[in-house]
């Protein structure tokens, strides 16, 4: 019977069919999903890696050892695990490695929209592209075959409408597969000059050999029907079409790297226009026309953001009528939870007039006003170089009032490592880190400095303290609800010369349930009306037309606001 | 269920609730046998910002979601946002609407107000059911049922067969928590 299933759970279903044994991965909307709903075949080993790096090494050591490994990571993971995908494109495999790559069209939840098929296309890796929940269990299976037909890692594209759509699948059983013997095979697995020349050979005629395959690949279809129009195109942008425009015929692309050549100058030769319908960067389009074929795309869709139903049925056939206007109302923008551990680090960091590196997290939310909090955001760890870089050029004052916000799962991620490069330069940088215990903003994953593994089980426990310590930094544990401890350590480490770190400690408001209280009320008698709560920027605390109220929906007992409260009006219940 | 295809499109507050909805109707679509899909919002845009889950439910389903101008129904959890997902309703589609308020940062912060006359005003547009689920859900027994309640009113405005939402609820909720729900679809249905 069929299945109402998430993209990434059909991607994580087809990986235990295809009798998968290693998932390695690092968290990242929108592919998060995919290896937690992994975790749940006990069939298979299934960790968070420290980074996407690390996660993909870990995978191609398993396929190295002849087993079946999948690596998950959103597209600017994938940018961590660069260096050794490019390189594991020459090694090839033991047994079949697949990646998964999570871009985000229209970034819901992303720093930038970068197109994941241009790391297929430098790397000269195979990459299939899912066009629903289906053909992503489908398309996996297809990969493992793929990846040990042509001894190389194979990627898998989604985009966010695939990776967080739910639609009918089927399922099957599990196909056992053996674990292959290792062989002893320098030539192959170590990547030195004289080996990897002769790999780069074998590089090429894989991806030529591909290329040639492609053009009667089951996942590559071409659907003729009215000839008028035709139109190539994969993944969200291939249902789109469907929809827009019935009638017109499709070269659907299953396989979006290599291209099959023979079919699409046979489409284009059967159509009288041709169109490239694609969502980012115009990759299939250039290579259209690289072949000499005429075709429009980009010039009518542009690069940025998300294709639509609208945009395509625009183009392809009669516009969408006008839809009704909304009257002008406030943004709803996400704020930080009422009770998050990171509001009173922000407060205390705008109070004290810092220049403030942020990093990527539920903690970039501090960017916003009201605590409008962060000067920079860039990438995954980047605070702490920023922050090294900026104090260096800008000197001893500036030192003095600059500090990184970064975030205990993007301190393991990446963090670490700037904070050696910071102590070993001798710079004077004051670090702090947010630890909240777990992943917050991508649905609380666990990571090294949280002390159990994915299944929630035990696992080793690094200590923040003691490794930033053993870096050479000055440490410090604040309770992250305590304003004038955080206040006076802010002052104190930003003073001192050389690197400091202060970890503001207090699990994430949502993961800490039972700490949760009844909420708080203001005595309205007691109140001054100075306002001094709505600074800390808590969703509960509202202005009312004659002063200020606590929400009891939101509240959930924190006690923050009662630390800004001179006048004790701030009660908890029955009080 | 007597439709072709039905476009729908919930909208709320992060952490109100539209993902159980749109489960039950994914579930209630599998029961009949109809193609469907539901698309989400997961991370940044939960975390108390607006959400609008897409639910596509017939023949011909292609686009995982539903498009501005092409929605028969958009069922808001929040008077605010069912002004903001005004433009999804087709020409003849339905809103139907929980008349709480939430206040959004801006309005919390006292930098703007939240606006008054937007029942009036969405009225004033199209076909509106509004009804105060909030207050529903509480006599129900349950304040965050409000979901099944707006789930009762689409029900009965698209004159589907009640028993089959009612399996679909039972297929999707927890037990013990069923009962409640149920009664808050039953509120919903018979408003």
């Amino acid at each position: 019977m069929k299945q109402l299933m998430l993209g990434n759970e059909a991607i994580a279903r087809g990986a235990w069919e295809a009798g998968v044994r290693l998932v390695s991965s690092y968290p990242g909307t929108p592919s998060t999903e995919i290896t937690e709903f992994c975790s749940k075949y006990p069939d298979m080993y299934v960790e968070w890696a420290s980074n996407e790096k690390v996660a993909l090494e870990v995978g191609v050591g398993a396929s190295l050892g002849g087993a079946r490994a999948l690596c998950c990571m959103k597209h600017v993971g994938l940018n961590v695990a660069a260096d050794p995908l490019y390189t594991a494109s020459y090694t090839g495999v033991g047994s079949g490695l697949v990646v998964v790559v999570a871009d985000d069209p229209g970034m819901h939840s992303s720093q930038n929209e970068q197109d994941s098929r241009n790391h297929a296309r430098g790397a000269l890796l195979p990459m299939l592209e899912p066009a629903d929940s289906a053909e992503c269990r489908e398309f996996i299976k297809i990969a493992y075959e793929l990846s040990e037909k042509y001894d190389t890692p194979v990627l898998i594209r989604t985009t966010t409408r695939i990776a967080h759509a739910r639609s009918l699948t089927e399922t099957a059983e599990r196909a056992e597969v053996e674990l292959k013997e290792y062989q002893k095979n320098i030539q192959k697995n170590v990547m030195m000059p004289a080996m990897a020349k002769g790999r780069h050979v074998i590089v090429e005629k894989r991806m030529n050999d591909l290329a040639e395959e492609a053009n009667s690949l089951s996942v590559n279809r071409m659907e003729m029907r009215d000839a008028k129009i035709g139109v190539i195109c994969s993944g969200t942008a291939y249902q789109y079409v469907r929809e827009a425009a019935p009638e017109a015929s499709t070269l659907k692309l299953g396989l979006v790297n290599p291209l099959p050549e023979k079919l699409i100058r046979e489409f284009a030769a059967s159509v009288e226009k041709l169109y490239v319908m694609e969502e980012l960067e115009p990759i299939v389009e250039e290579q259209v026309r690289a072949m000499g074929i005429e075709c429009e795309g980009k010039n009518l869709t542009g690069r940025q953001g998300e294709l639509s139903l609208r945009k395509v049925a625009a183009i392809l056939a009669d516009p969408l009528p006008e839809p009704l206007v909304s009257a002008e109302i406030p943004n709803r923008p996400p704020v930080m939870c009422p009770g998050c551990p990171h509001r009173a680090s922000y407060y205390v960091i705008r109070k004290l007039g810092l220049t403030a590196m942020g990093d990527i997290g539920c903690y970039t939310l501090g960017a916003l006003p009201p605590t409008s909090a962060i000067d920079a955001c860039l990438c995954m760890g980047a605070s702490i170089g920023l922050t090294q870089g900026f104090t260096r050029m800008r000197g001893e004052e500036a030192a003095k009032k600059t500090i990184a916000v970064i975030g205990d799962s993007t301190f393991m991620h990446s963090g670490i490592n700037s904070l050696l490069s910071a102590v070993y330069n001798q710079s004077d940088a004051t670090i702090m880190i947010l630890d909240n215990t777990t992943t917050g903003m991508t649905g609380h994953q666990p990571n090294p400095a949280t002390g159990f593994d994915i299944h929630g089980n035990p696992a080793g426990h690094i200590s923040l303290e003691k490794l930033c310590e053993a870096a050479g930094a000055n440490v410090r544990v604040v309770d992250a609800y305590d304003l004038k401890g955080l206040e006076a350590a802010l002052k104190e480490e930003t003073a001192r010369k050389g690197v400091s770190v202060i970890i503001s400690r207090k699990p994430c408001a949502l993961l800490d349930k039972k700490s949760k209280k009844p909420a708080l009320h203001i005595e309205q008698d007691a109140c001054k009306k100075c306002m001094a709560c709505t600074k800390i920027g808590c969703p509960a605390i509202e202005k009312t037309e004659n002063g200020v109220r606590i929400n009891p929906a939101l509240c959930v007992g924190c006690e923050l606001c009662t630390q800004m409260c001179k006048f004790g009006a701030i009660r908890k219940a029955g009080e | 269920m007597s439709m072709k295809k039905v476009d729908i499109v919930l909208v709320g507050v992060g952490g109100q609730g539209t993902l159980l909805a749109s489960k039950i109707l994914g579930a209630l679509a599998m029961q009949m046998n109809y193609d469907v899909k539901v698309s989400e919002v997961h991370g940044m845009a939960q975390r108390g910002g607006s959400v609008v889950t897409y639910v596509r439910i017939g023949e011909g389903v292609c686009s995982p979601l539903v498009e501005t101008a092409q929605a028969d129904y958009v069922v808001a959890f929040e008077q605010m946002e069912a002004m903001r997902a005004l433009p999804y309703l087709k020409e003849g589609g339905t809103v139907i609407t929980n008349t709480q308020k939430i206040s959004p940062m801006p309005v919390v912060m006292g930098t703007v107000k939240y606006p008054d006359d937007l029942i009036e005003k969405l009225d004033a547009s199209a076909r509106v059911i509004k009804m105060d689920a909030l207050a529903m859900a509480e006599e129900a027994g349950e304040a965050r049922a409000v979901n099944l309640v707006l789930l009762g009113a689409l029900c009965k405005d698209m004159g589907s067969d009640k028993a089959a939402w009612e399996r679909a609820i039972a297929a999707c909720v927890k037990e013990k928590l069923l009962a409640v729900n149920l009664k808050a679809f039953e509120m919903g249905y018979s408003y």
